[in-house]
């Protein structure tokens, strides 16, 4: 019964991780930009989430749905400005680039909110769980998350496989120059698969918020690794491969606090490295990714 | 009849190299144009920037009167210009239907949809909803032919559609040309494999290591002349280790 209660914690943290992913591996798959202000962009949204929303008397618990689509605008101008000008010079630009503004992002939020950590308060709502047995908790709010993330992995799947803008995101990703002369202006294209990536990560950074606490530097040091093993996990291009890999993640390392609290980490990092060495597609992922 | 594409001028460079050397000419309305020359004359390089792919260093593309120099790529297929690339280019990860839909997804008002495409080439039909890497190069092709087709140009460019296909391949890539040209579409197309370049063609155009070395009909041309813009005026004067 403890092992069914490590493995369904280890889920419950694992929607949570994929739902860090899937805008890293959205941002990657399509334009092949490897954010690394993905992690810090998240801890934005969830001090946007604690700071701004109180003063619009909204509840807090409400707060993703002013906080998501400002971001989504953010995603789609932050494209259309600095990534782009840094993908028209070079794809490791864009890696310098990101790099400056994880930098820039956690030295202003130190600035001016100090090193201390913040939460998005929900009130009494976070403390809320389903006793399934004796040994099994379940959080209502870590379901909810779970549940988020497969709901938004799931439409997004449906919106890039059936819709004509989802298609031609396809297309930009498969080839930009064909695109363009198939009248389709990549850039454009481009800023909607950003604005959609970085809405995706404000909705996980408030989550993170909520469910713990937010430093300014939460996240370039946590959240952007793990997010970076669940993708690599599942393999690169792959959806479903995101939330396997999250999920599996967030298993691992359920395990391994199981044993001793020190290997949670730990154990997260080994079964990356295991996938590293064993399968460096990914679970899901096709070997021409690799290319 | 003035000219539908007219080209002044252009020059381009890739990098320090000047692949395209103050070349002219001008297509008019359903004529079929060749531009033929040896492999990195600048042939694919002169359409891509027509395309609005390159940005030429110096000289003018006119569409239709107006001045297109500064249009992106995107803005040019809205004009009426379609570019069959070379290598084909198709979509991989999508079926054979979805690139012709982001081939039409921008198309002008005209004849050629999807239906059109499926009437000209009836074996896609049926194998439209299967992912176009595991199409033969001929299919392939087809494909990159329908996908420009579907836009409803005024102008439809071809780079080296024969370029890796069977001569049987070929010829039928090639039989289908006259159907659109009887639509009213003026065609520019390249070719290393001149003799295709001179069946469908009403003008030949040569190039030589970027420069224009060739002009005329093809009934007007003799294998000699087109030897000369081919390959090098003095190929058969120079003395023997002359001139690498």
């Amino acid at each position: 019964m403890t092992w069914t209660n490590v493995i369904v914690q280890g889920v419950l943290f694992g929607g949570f991780y994929a739902l860090f992913a899937c805008g890293l591996s959205l941002l990657f798959g399509v334009m092949r930009i490897i954010n690394l202000a993905h992690g810090d962009i998240a801890v934005v949204a969830g001090y946007t989430a604690v700071f701004l929303v109180p003063h619009l008397h909204v509840a807090e618990v409400w707060g993703f749905v002013v906080v998501v689509p400002i971001f989504a605008l953010v995603g789609y101008v932050l494209q259309r400005t600095l990534l782009q000008a840094a993908l028209d010079r070079s794809p490791l630009t864009t890696l310098l680039v990101t790099f400056g503004l994880s930098v820039l992002i956690e030295n202003l939020l130190l600035e001016i909110y100090t090193a201390n950590g913040q939460s998005v308060n929900i009130g009494s709502l976070i403390g809320n769980s389903w006793q399934v047995n004796s040994v099994i908790y379940v959080s209502w709010f870590q379901l909810v998350v779970l549940i988020v993330a497969v709901a938004v992995l799931g439409v997004l799947q449906v919106y890039l496989s059936k819709t004509s803008t989802g298609r031609l995101i396809r297309a930009v990703s498969d080839d930009r120059e064909a695109a363009q002369i198939c009248g389709a202006n990549y850039r454009h294209i481009f800023g909607i698969a950003a604005a959609i990536a970085v809405a995706t990560v404000a909705l996980a950074g408030i989550s993170y918020g909520i469910l713990t606490e937010l430093t300014p530097t939460t996240g370039g040091s946590q959240v952007l690794l793990y997010a970076f093993e669940a993708v690599v996990i599942g393999g690169i291009g792959s959806l479903w491969g995101t939330l396997i890999g999250g999920i599996l993640l967030g298993v691992a390392q359920q395990i391994g606090a199981h044993y001793n609290p020190a290997y949670q980490v730990l154990a997260g990092h080994l079964l990356f490295l295991a996938i590293l060495a064993l399968r460096p597609q990914g679970l899901f992922g096709k070997k021409e990714a690799l290319a | 009849m003035s000219a539908l594409l007219d080209v002044e001028g252009l020059v381009v460079h890739h990098g320090q190299l000047c692949a395209v050397d103050n070349v002219s000419f001008h297509v008019a309305e359903g004529e079929v144009l060749a531009v033929v020359g040896a492999n990195g004359a600048g042939k694919s390089t002169l359409l891509r920037t027509i395309a609005g792919l390159h940005r030429p260093s110096a000289g003018v593309v006119r569409f239709a009167g107006a001045d297109i120099s500064r249009l992106g790529a995107h803005e040019r297929v809205r004009r009426g210009i379609s570019l069959v690339p070379e290598g084909r280019r198709l979509f991989r990860s999508l079926t054979l239907e979805e690139n012709l839909l982001v081939g039409a997804h921008k198309a002008l008002p005209g004849t050629f949809d999807i239906p059109a495409v499926y009437e000209i080439f009836p074996w896609m039909k049926e194998r439209r909803r299967a992912n176009v890497a595991q199409f033969s190069g001929g299919e392939q092709q087809a494909v990159a032919i329908g996908r420009a087709l579907v836009a409803n140009p005024r102008v439809l460019m071809l780079d080296e559609v024969s370029l890796g296909l069977a001569p049987i391949v070929i010829e039928r890539i090639y039989e289908v040309i006259p159907a659109i040209v009887a639509q009213g579409v003026t065609v520019l197309l390249v070719e290393q494999d001149v003799s295709q370049g001179l069946k469908v063609a009403n003008r030949v155009h040569g190039l030589l290591e970027g420069r224009t070395s060739l002009e005329g009909r093809p009934d007007e041309l003799s294998a000699r002349d087109i030897e000369e813009a081919y390959f090098g005026a003095d190929l058969h004067h120079s003395p023997p280790g002359g001139r690498s």
